[in-house]
């Protein structure tokens, strides 16, 4: 039962090509309804994403299917050169180095933030070995890092549950942090945040670039303003347009879609 | 093992007549020398009642003379008495008058005034009767029936002589045969004389005799065309002519085909009757089940409610409006789902909104509901099954072959369900409520924010899946006992049947059920019920392993949660 | 391994749990043995028969609020284990009983009535105890572990588990019920004689077996507080909270699932064979689908997620139950009914969260 701790250490995504995902030909229906039609999209190695785009565009089914919550009717999604997303259940997608954080917080409610940083921690998760081992000093202090990158030292033994929305955007944020994946994506992370926890969520978000891809779907256009590098729009399940911020902005399609209906 | 035996029984019973035959030949001699000797200027009807009269002699051979006369004269009138007679519910008063006691016991009246009579105040005796009697009373009693006027009563008495062969009805019958007009009974009529006809010295009549039973007969005859192509001990063929041996193969054949198309139109009807059943059962639970999440394990208890509401409307009836009776279940069903729907909103607005977003919990709380109710009809009604009776229309069936019978209850509950199930169909499709309903079912958040009022809808909805659950009551008194229990019976299957449809679609739930009806009843043959069962969860188990969320589910980002 | 043991409790709990031990162990056998019959303090016999079937059924609790009160997983199906082990410890006893049946002979009395001439294949072995225990050991573990590897595999949960396992009861209830199946049919397996020899209407072989029932309960109840105090455990409330969560973070949640379903059948199984010898009879009504819900309101009754709670709420209901059904048999069932609906809608937490409400120490770690 301990075969998901074997490929832990998964150095084995080949981003040569500077591409760590691609995404091809991918579409999902619901009953008819076409979530995503042929949508083509690929992430560079480091890059830091932003994906815009109105509601029932797509967006989360594109994370749900790169997570493996959801099977595509066609189309790939590959992790670097050999993976192949699409044929793996959410844990192994996870072991690849794949993080992600819902729109909606999800953290463990019942746990204390501390409890919730140990259970996301890059470590062996067999079931013999969370029956039996306990916590090294060295898992200690990543999550000690943890805490102090999310700013919540002072609250490590409180019931995240008691954590404000914000304070819970962050603890979410931090569990992918200790996971150490390569690519994060990265669900409305400010929704629901004050001003300046915003700021600093995007104070954040520029630190990892670089060290890991991530991929940002937010609907806040200033956030995404002090963030992007580059912004894809999808719409009606495809690519709209894509390019830097000011392009995407002043396109006629993208106005259209945002102001026509 | 049962069957064979009666089917053995059956074989000594029929050499034994055929040794009997100069016996009775002996007997019908004697018997018409002491009919000669009665006074032949009595008119008929005198000749009837002395006849009937002559049914309360002490003597055995008495009675069987008056017997023997009853049939001669062939009035159907004498028929009550004698089948009593038969019953043994004939019994004769110190004056010698014949009374005829009722199935239950209580009552009686005068077999030849038709007057009733109270029968503590009699001192009532019974004659005698030993196997001979009843012998010759079964030969009148056929008699009667065979020449009667109505060709149900003769078809009836032309199946009892193909269950019991008697020597001198098929007689009778070949008389018969000519004039008779009816398809049905000329049928039978055949087959009667088939039978007789393969114990023929003739062969040619063995022949024909075979002929005719490959292509009318049932699997009753099974045993008689075995014995023609069995072999003895040594290894010699019972009989002797090959020709006859072919043919009765073939015969075998020909029979085992229609029994096996016949068995399947059965499974087929009682699969489907077993499937609109569940339908009605499953339906209200699937639709509450789809709109909140919840499974409402007191679901079953809403049929038990809606039997319960049909078992006080009959009583209603009987106490006030005995002539009109039969139509009780026509108020019955207005008044099945308005009870169980009240019932049904009750617990919705005191107990289950309060649990929404806990399924768990729900599904325990609504168990505990269902104790509650059971605990109550117990109380109130007793622990015992009540009797809820069929009106006359639902009471028998058709005969679409040879021996199966599709009763009528059944086929009027299917077209039941046709309508109920379309109803709601309309009414969540084409309403205003309905749209209300779908919305909800699919996104209770982004409903309410566009001003409906889920609570409302969850409430109609709850009193609409636990009336339609009453109806399912209602359907379900016409065709089983109605008990306190009566919701348990129903409710693992019903679950099933949500299970393999899935939630939110009203065909999820037709296939569902017909699905699981069919199963059952062509399983059960090959497997036995319970095997049946068995094989039908693990069927379950294996397509929802494919399909988790029902094979009907609807799919997308919001059923996953 | 010790020090790891010692952890589980704190200095109080653990001076909490040797009281109790100390009162079940020592204390109650005394009384019943050195205190004349007369006497108020006597334990009569018949207690220890009585108490030993309310502490199988707080192994079962255990059991069940392993799956549920931490997995959040609300099996119906437990009666089934704990038949399973009755049925094999019943087979154990009803071959012991050798030739003193009421036919006198070798087969067990209801074949004999049911004129059959061999043991069944799968009656062999019985004859020996140390065959039967290991059928108690591994057949509801193993039965648990490939009905719940189907069933988990393809993510069939919350409500939609409840029925299947409901109706995997349904069908074995059914299937236990027909005398050809070999298990008595409709009686099931009574009349015991003896368990290794000793006579089980014997009072010490009664106070005996509720001695090993209390052992049995007590380690059972150190693994359990083992498994939720790890990382594990923790994982397992995880997965009652945020399933999808946990799988994003990394673990194949089936193995978790199948893990504590498998280790609470086994615990469900072992309630089950010490059960039989105490009360004398095991039938297929235990796997009524009403007996398996009943095993969750005692979950229920003293706290899910707590495992005192668990082992509370079997004492207290089973109490109830039993002076019901002496007293007011009729208001048994609208008890029972009631606890179910106002436990959930206004105690959903039991007991143990009711009480711990004015306790601060435990508001960070109640479970919801």
């Amino acid at each position: 039962m301990d075969s998901p701790g074997a490929h832990i250490k998964d150095d084995s995504i080949d981003a040569t090509h500077g591409c760590i995902l691609y995404i091809e030909g991918l579409t999902v229906s619901f009953d008819g309804f076409k979530a995503l039609n042929n949508l083509n999209l690929y992430i560079d190695d480091g890059e830091l994403r932003c994906i815009i785009g109105p509601n029932g565009a797509g967006k989360t089914t594109m994370m749900d299917v790169i997570t493996g919550k959801t099977r595509p009717d066609h189309g790939t999604v590959f992790f670097g050169q050999s993976h192949d997303l699409t044929k793996m259940t959410e844990y192994e997608i996870s072991h690849m180095g794949i993080g992600r954080k819902f729109q909606k917080p999800t953290v463990f409610l019942n746990h204390t933030v501390f409890e919730n940083l140990e259970l996301a921690l890059h470590a062996k998760k067999g079931v013999w070995q969370s029956l039996t081992r306990s916590l090294v000093g060295e898992q200690r202090d990543t999550i000690e890092e943890g805490l102090e990158t999310i700013g919540l030292k002072e609250q490590k033994n409180l019931r995240s549950a008691l954590l404000s929305h914000g304070q819970k955007q962050w603890l979410e944020i931090g569990m992918l942090l200790v996971q150490n994946p390569r690519l994060l994506l990265i669900d409305e992370p400010v929704a629901g945040m004050t001003h300046q926890e915003t700021e600093r969520t995007a104070e954040l978000l520029k630190s990892l670039a670089g060290k890991h891809s991530v991929v940002v779907v937010e609907h806040e256009m200033d956030f995404i303003r002090s963030i992007a590098n580059r912004v894809t729009v999808l719409h009606e399940g495809h690519v709209l347009a894509d390019g830097k911020m000011e392009e995407v902005q002043n396109d006629p399609k993208v106005i259209e879609v945002y102001l026509g209906s | 093992m049962k069957k064979d035996g009666t089917l053995h029984k059956y074989q000594r019973l029929k050499t034994n007549l055929k040794n009997r035959k100069p016996f009775l030949r002996f007997l019908g001699l004697f018997l018409f020398l002491a009919v000669g000797l009665f006074p032949l200027s009595l008119v008929e009807a005198n000749d009837l009642d002395s006849a009937l009269r002559g049914l309360g002699n002490k003597s055995r051979a008495k009675l069987k003379v008056a017997v023997k006369r009853l049939g001669d004269i062939g009035n159907p009138a004498a028929l009550p008495a004698l089948v009593a007679l038969k019953n043994k519910r004939l019994q004769v008063s110190e004056d010698g008058a014949l009374i005829i006691i009722d199935e239950s016991g209580d009552h009686g009246h005068d077999a030849l005034s038709g007057k009733q009579v109270d029968i503590k105040s009699l001192d009532l005796s019974k004659p005698r009767i030993n196997n001979s009697v009843r012998r010759v009373l079964s030969v009148a009693i056929g008699k009667i029936q065979l020449t009667s006027d109505d060709p149900e009563v003769r078809l009836g008495a032309a199946r009892e002589l193909l269950k019991r062969p008697s020597s001198d009805l098929v007689v009778l019958v070949e008389k018969s045969l000519n004039e008779e007009s009816d398809d049905k009974v000329r049928e039978i009529f055949f087959l009667v004389l088939a039978k007789e006809g393969l114990n023929s010295d003739d062969k040619e009549k063995r022949l024909q005799s075979l002929e005719v039973i490959a292509k009318y007969g049932n699997n009753d005859f099974k045993t008689d065309l075995e014995a023609l192509v069995d072999k003895n001990e040594k290894g010699e063929y019972l009989e002797n002519d090959p020709e006859i041996r072919k043919t009765a193969s073939k015969a075998i054949s020909s029979l085992e085909r229609r029994q096996f198309f016949i068995n399947q139109a059965a499974n087929f009807f009682y699969g489907l009757s077993l499937g609109s059943i569940l339908l009605l059962a499953a339906l209200g639970l699937a639709i509450t089940f789809g709109l909140m999440g919840v499974i409402n394990m007191a679901h079953g208890e809403m049929l038990m409610i809606g039997a319960y509401s049909t078992f006080v409307v009959q009583n209603i009836f009987k106490e006030y409006l005995p002539e009109f009776f039969d139509w009780y279940l026509i108020p019955a069903i207005p008044i099945a789902f308005t009870v169980s729907a009240v019932i049904g909103i009750i617990l919705e607005r005191t107990i289950i909104r309060h649990l929404y977003g806990r399924p768990l919990e729900t599904l325990l709380a609504t168990w505990g509901i269902s104790l509650v109710l059971i605990q109550s009809i117990r109380l109130i009604f007793g622990a015992q099954n009540v009797e809820v009776a069929n009106p006359y229309y639902l009471s028998g069936g058709v005969e679409v072959m040879n021996g199966v019978v599709f009763p009528y209850s059944r086929i009027v509950i299917i077209i039941f369900v046709v309508f109920v199930v379309a109803a709601v169909w309309a009414l969540l499709q084409k309403t205003s409520l309905g749209l209300q309903v779908r919305a909800v079912t699919q996104n209770r958040e982004m409903a309410s924010c566009m001003g409906i009022s889920t609570h409302k809808v969850d409430m109609y909805t709850f009193g609409l899946g636990s009336g339609v659950a009453g109806l399912g009551g209602l359907a379900l008194s016409q065709i089983g006992n109605v008990g306190p229990e009566l919701g348990q019976l129903y409710i693992v299957d019903s679950f099933m049947v949500v299970v393999l449809g899935g939630v939110g679609k009203i065909v999820g739930t037709v296939a569902g059920a017909l699905g699981l009806g069919f199963i059952n009843k062509f399983l059960e043959p090959v497997a036995g019920a319970v095997l049946g069962k068995i094989m039908v969860l693990v069927i379950v188990i294996v397509l929802i392993q494919k399909r988790p969320q029902g094979l009907f589910a609807l799919k997308g980002r919001m059923a996953d949660n | 391994m010790i020090k790891k043991i010692a952890t589980l409790h704190s200095f109080k709990g653990w001076i909490l749990t040797f009281i109790l031990l100390g009162i079940a162990l020592v204390l109650l056998p005394l009384l019943n043995l050195l205190v004349p019959e007369e006497s108020v303090l006597h334990v009569p016999d018949y207690i220890f028969s009585l108490l030993g079937k309310y502490l199988c059924y707080a192994l079962v609790a255990l059991a069940v609020d392993l799956i549920w009160g931490y997995t959040g997983i609300l099996s119906l199906g437990h009666g089934v284990f704990f038949s399973m082990g009755g049925y094999a410890m019943g087979m154990y006893l009803m071959r012991s009983i050798g030739k003193e049946g009421v036919y006198k002979s070798d087969l067990p009395d209801f074949m004999v009535f049911l004129d059959w001439k061999e043991l069944p294949w799968y009656w062999y072995g019985f004859d020996y105890f140390a065959f039967t225990l290991l059928v108690i050991l591994i057949l509801p573990g193993l039965f648990a572990f490939t009905f719940g590897y189907f069933a988990f595999r393809s993510r069939i949960k919350g409500v939609y588990f409840a029925i299947i396992t409901q109706a995997m009861t349904y069908a074995l209830m059914l299937l236990f019920f027909r005398n050809n199946t070999g298990f008595g049919g409709n009686n099931g397996l009574t009349d015991f004689k003896r368990i290794l020899g000793y006579s089980l209407h014997e009072p010490s072989t009664k106070v005996g077996l509720y001695i090993i029932t209390i052992i049995v309960l007590f380690l059972s109840y150190l693994l359990s507080r083992y498994v939720v105090r790890s990382k594990l455990g923790r994982i397992l409330t995880a997965i009652r909270d945020a399933e999808s969560r946990v799988m994003f973070s990394g673990y194949n949640t089936l193995h978790y699932k199948l893990f504590v379903w498998t280790l609470s059948a086994f615990l469900c199984g072992i309630a089950g064979a010490l059960y039989v010898p105490q009360v004398g009879i095991i039938n297929p009504s235990e796997m009524q689908p009403s007996n398996s819900i009943e095993m969750a309101i005692w979950v229920a009754v003293g706290g899910r997620g707590t495992l005192s709670g668990a082992l509370i709420g079997a004492g207290l209901v089973n109490g109830a139950k039993s002076w019901f059904t002496v007293a007011a048999p009729d208001y048994w069932l609208y008890f029972l009914g009631t606890l179910f609906i106002v436990l959930t809608l206004f105690f959903p937490k039991g007991l143990v969260g009711f009480f711990s409400r004015f306790s601060s120490k435990d508001k960070m770690r109640e479970p919801s």
